[in-house]
């Protein structure tokens, strides 16, 4: 379900003005609702929770043309009761940000440099290594001679960055592939 | 966490220790304020004085790495003062069992130890049993070998004095926080402890922990409002990613990873599953076939047939008793065990233990995928500081990944609650959903194995994996739905089931994690929810989110009442019994008060019923003992003569990568302490937040935080730029002088201890410093391989 601004107050039962004394900081009756309609009159709203702890807080994210513009704390979620960290507050930071990654890049053996690459080729050649170092390390049999059906010369950490399907569809795919070795932040 | 964010609220006394949570969890301070507010008295344990000391009621320092001492200290003093719950510790714990009479405890060890091996035969760590097996109590806690009894001898040691020469904390300070937090032991008392990772960042970190839960169950503090064990866990995912188990020795909902003396599906599920002869006891995991099956059936689908052992033989084993935990990982890498390697979402290079060993790990691979949002230590390693790229041969495909506001998904904080997010915008240039990659990239393995066959592609060819919505597209809903779990045959066949009570064993569900069971039902998607209202009166907002398990919001329950199935604490219920059923909180099963036919007991994933004082599961014993860090000031531990953690695993110095796993213990070369700390502004290796103006502009670069005793010791002044060195590295960095820190007085001699925070990586910015990990030592509880980050050997110096 996305969330429009309407259907977000209507499911959420936050009213316009609560929303504009978060943005505002302060509550004069004639100023509120003016100020509310500046920043996101034409916006649509979402909620997510903050990627950085795990106090797990909401936050509101104003989009407009398909971009974010705004993100703020959400005064209807119990926990922040739209509160929210230096690091929170600056989600907005995180996501509008010129110093992301946005191609994949490869460096070559040997490399002093990344090259831009694309997805294609990539995961193309992504799944061949780990499909010839899958072949070349399987072991059906330990030292003992039990059987054991994994692939010891692969590694995995992470990550507790992801979220939850993600975690459990990664763990699926690691352990399909028969790694032993799956391990993330949990452990560190 | 036992309980969550809000109940803090309800908390009589707030014992922060291990932990900075002004600084590291500030929205936690929203609920402990309300506390304050109410009259709650803050204690504050930290070897420095934090944001957090600043708002507490009581401060007492203690140096690094003697929180058992500090905690042992306070058994004690409840067990002389007869502070504990004696009701709650007779009927809900297992105070009142009597012990194997060959349990001994001797100068540091338990029965059963085996230096050799440096572990112990667990077998005398047992209770006695009646001729119906049934564990002999006696309710009065007087027999000498009931727990109670033993607890008492074991703690006699631990008196003031002692403690306070081990620990450096002043005397009055400590008995300040005994008497406060003991007061919580008084009916309709709750005290709560929030802890992080100052308490499980050292070679005895799980028994930090356990010395608290004990505590916590003399005082009567578990199940209630207000009370419970509460990890403040750092990652927004980190509850989510653990409960799905990227982890070696665990498969989602923590069951056990299968291992190589287990060839059948019918022996694992024997090995794993807790049986009881106690008739009052739940021993919930007696389930653990309905749940193992049904995430075989959600692995393999309906490849995963009865005749087959549904699949079971395609999953990876271990080798029984080995170790594949991060600290080995990269052991083993160094030595060239992997050709391949996945970072995703992770900067290994920076977070863990021993960086040099770590980064130079990572050129013996011949591939490494980094997934991540900004470049990072990790992707770029081999050209970083001290790296010829020309001889490096790994391989690196560094592949962008979105952020959390560009995909739609759900995650799970340190409460439990499973709280779903939306998609904001489209992911930024051509960077994608992490979900996508993996997709991709098993469709085109499993394409691969199809066409060209491989070593044994059994287990990939029968993935089931059909996560797509109408438009073929990814959908996350689906993947919530299968970790929720289906009917896989029957009339509901199709249906998602309503929680993990209708979860079978003989094929007829599948589920992905069972705990999460109820997540997303055939009545929606429960993590989306967003009723704010609170009709319990405790903060609960059970119609808020979801929370596993069951949207229990408080575990362990059904220990908040008395034999009635009254709340001990009439102000701040939980549930309660209304004469024909529970109210309040979803309680620890559905069962009638304890005073009542058919009841069970309230801990039901013990198979005693119980909780444990007596703990016999972890390594090093069954009640915690005070072991020095491996690095550490004093020569002597002045309560037995093992210095360190008889259990941990010590790293080789033989062989390749030799020396890069020294230790320095009263080495004059390294006379300080340190320990690794984190700031508001930034977060874990910082790299969402070093790439951020915002914040990178509040905290620029990386500080050493010293006293001012130590400054002047040194000649260094406030400002000066300063090289900290420990046996593995060093970072140059800037000295910040405070009078936060203060030299303590350990056993008549002046121990210095320093921190410095560990955000920072040379990619970026320019002059911010190194990370802190170049300094720390490759070593880990003997439980849990977390790495000893918090207690440490170092010098410092003013650079030039």
């Amino acid at each position: 379900m996305e969330l429009t601004r309407r259907t977000f107050l209507q499911v959420s039962g936050a009213t316009v003005a609560g929303l504009a004394i978060s943005s505002v900081g302060f509550g004069l009756n004639g100023t509120r609702a003016y100020a509310a309609e500046l920043r996101t009159s034409k916006a649509k709203v979402t909620t997510t929770i903050c990627p950085y702890c795990a106090v797990g807080c909401s936050i509101l994210v104003h989009s407009a043309g398909g971009k974010i513009i705004n993100t703020e704390g959400d005064p209807d979620a119990p926990i922040n009761r739209g509160s929210l960290c230096s690091k929170g507050a600056s989600l907005y930071h995180l996501a509008i940000n010129d110093d992301r990654l946005t191609k994949p890049l490869y460096r070559a053996p040997n490399a002093k440099e990344w090259k831009e690459v694309t997805w294609d080729w990539a995961l193309d050649e992504i799944a061949k290594r780990v499909k010839e170092s899958r072949d070349r390390t399987f072991a059906v049999k330990n030292a003992l001679g039990q059987v054991v059906n994994r692939t010891e010369g692969i590694a995995s950490v992470g990550s507790a960055a992801m979220d939850n399907e993600e975690c459990y569809i990664y763990q699926k795919f690691l352990r399909g592939l028969g790694l032993a070795y799956i391990e993330h932040q949990a452990r560190i | 966490m036992t309980n969550h964010w809000v109940d803090l609220r309800n908390s009589d006394v707030i014992l922060i220790m291990g932990s900075n949570a002004a600084e590291n969890h500030p929205i936690s301070f929203k609920w402990v304020s309300k506390a304050m507010d109410r009259g709650a008295t803050l204690i504050n344990v930290d070897p420095r004085f934090t944001k957090t000391s600043s708002k507490a009621d009581i401060y007492a320092r203690l140096r690094s790495g003697s929180d058992i001492p500090f905690l042992g200290g306070m058994i004690k003093y409840i067990l002389d003062n007869k502070l504990y719950n004696e009701f709650y510790v007779a009927n809900y714990t297992n105070g009142a069992f009597l012990v194997n009479k060959d349990f001994k405890f001797t100068d540091g060890l338990f029965s059963g130890y085996d230096p050799e091996k440096r572990k112990y035969d667990k077998s005398t760590w047992s209770y006695q049993v009646d001729e119906n097996g049934v564990p002999i109590r006696d309710k009065s806690l007087s027999d000498p070998n009931s727990v109670i009894q033993l607890l008492k001898k074991h703690y006699a040691r631990y008196d003031i004095d002692t403690v306070c020469k081990i620990t450096g904390t002043d005397k009055q300070d400590l008995l300040n926080v005994y008497k406060a937090y003991t007061t919580t032991g008084a009916k309709g008392k709750s005290g709560t402890i929030m802890y992080a990772m100052g308490w499980t960042q050292h070679t005895v970190g799980t028994q930090n922990i356990r010395t608290m839960a004990m505590i916590q169950l003399l005082l009567g503090n578990i199940g209630i409002a207000g009370g419970g064990v509460n990890a403040l866990r750092g990652e927004s995912n980190v509850q989510g990613s653990t409960d799905h188990c990227l982890l070696f020795h665990i498969i989602p909902g923590y069951l056990k990873t299968p291992n190589a003396t287990l060839p059948t599906l019918a022996e694992y599920n024997k090995a794993y599953t807790p049986t009881t002869k106690d008739p009052l006891s739940a021993n919930w995991w007696g389930n653990y076939a309905k749940y193992s099956v049904s995430l075989l059936k959600a692995f393999y689908g309906d490849n995963a047939t009865k005749e087959n052992d549904f699949g079971y033989g395609w999953l990876p084993r271990l080798d029984a008793g080995a170790n594949y935990s991060w600290l080995t990982i990269f052991d083993e890498m160094s030595k060239g065990k992997f050709e391949g390697f996945f970072s995703w979402g992770q900067n290994p290079a920076c977070s863990g233990a021993n960086s040099n060993k770590t980064r130079n790990a990572l050129g013996k691979l011949k591939w490494l995928v980094n997934v991540n949002i900004f470049d990072n230590e990790t992707g770029s390693f081999w050209k970083g500081p001290g790296m010829k790229p020309e001889e490096i041969g790994t391989e690196v495909f560094m592949l962008p990944c979105c952020v959390s506001v560009e995909k739609e998904g759900s995650i799970t904080n340190s409460g439990r609650w499973g709280q779903w997010r939306y998609k904001a915008q489209e992911p930024m240039g051509e960077s994608r959903p992490d979900g996508e990659m993996i997709d991709d990239l098993f469709k085109r393995l499993k394409a691969m194995y199809k066409s060209e066959g491989g070593a044994f592609p059994d287990p990939i060819l029968n993935l089931s994996w059909d996560f797509y919505d109408e438009k073929g597209h990814l959908s996350t809903h689906k993947i919530a739905q299968e970790i929720n779990g289906r009917y896989m045959s029957g009339p509901d066949k199709g249906k998602l089931v309503a929680n993990f009570t209708k979860l079978a064993d003989d094929g007829s569900t599948c589920s992905g994690n069972w705990l999460y069971s109820g997540s997303y039902t055939e009545d929606g998607n429960m993590m989306a929810r967003r009723n704010n209202e609170d009709k319990s009166g405790i903060g609960l907002h059970s119609g808020w989110s979801w929370c596993w398990p069951v949207n229990r919001r408080i575990i362990y329950n059904r220990a908040s009442v008395d034999l009635d199935g009254m709340p001990l604490d009439k102000e701040h219920p939980v549930v309660k019994w209304n004469g024909a059923k529970w109210e309040g909180d979803v309680p620890d099963g559905g069962w009638k008060p304890m005073s009542q036919e058919g009841t069970r007991l309230p801990f039901i994933m013990k198979p005693e019923g119980v909780a444990r004082i007596f703990g016999p599961g972890l390594a090093e014993g069954p009640f915690p003992e005070h072991y020095e860090p491996l690095e550490c000031p004093v020569e002597k531990n002045l309560l037995n003569s093992q210095r360190i953690n008889p259990t941990i695993k010590l790293f080789s110095e033989k062989g390749e990568g030799a020396g890069k796993d020294v230790y320095m213990t009263c080495d004059p070369k390294y006379p300080f302490i340190c320990s690794t700390y984190r700031v508001t502004e930034h977060w874990q290796t910082g790299l969402m937040t070093r790439w951020n103006k915002q914040l990178i502009e509040l905290q620029p670069q990386n500080i050493v935080e010293l006293s001012k005793e130590l400054a002047k010791l040194k000649g260094i002044n406030n400002g000066d730029k300063v090289i900290i060195k420990s046996a593995r590295g060093q970072i140059e960095t800037v000295a910040m002088v405070t009078s936060r820190f203060k030299p303590f007085k350990i056993n008549g001699q002046t121990v210095h201890q320093v921190g410095t925070t560990w955000h920072y990586g040379w990619c970026t910015p320019e002059d911010g410093g190194d990370s802190a990990n170049l300094l720390t030592p490759t070593v880990g509880d003997a439980n849990t391989m977390i790495p000893e980050s918090k207690a440490f050997m170092v010098n410092i110096e003013r650079k030039g």
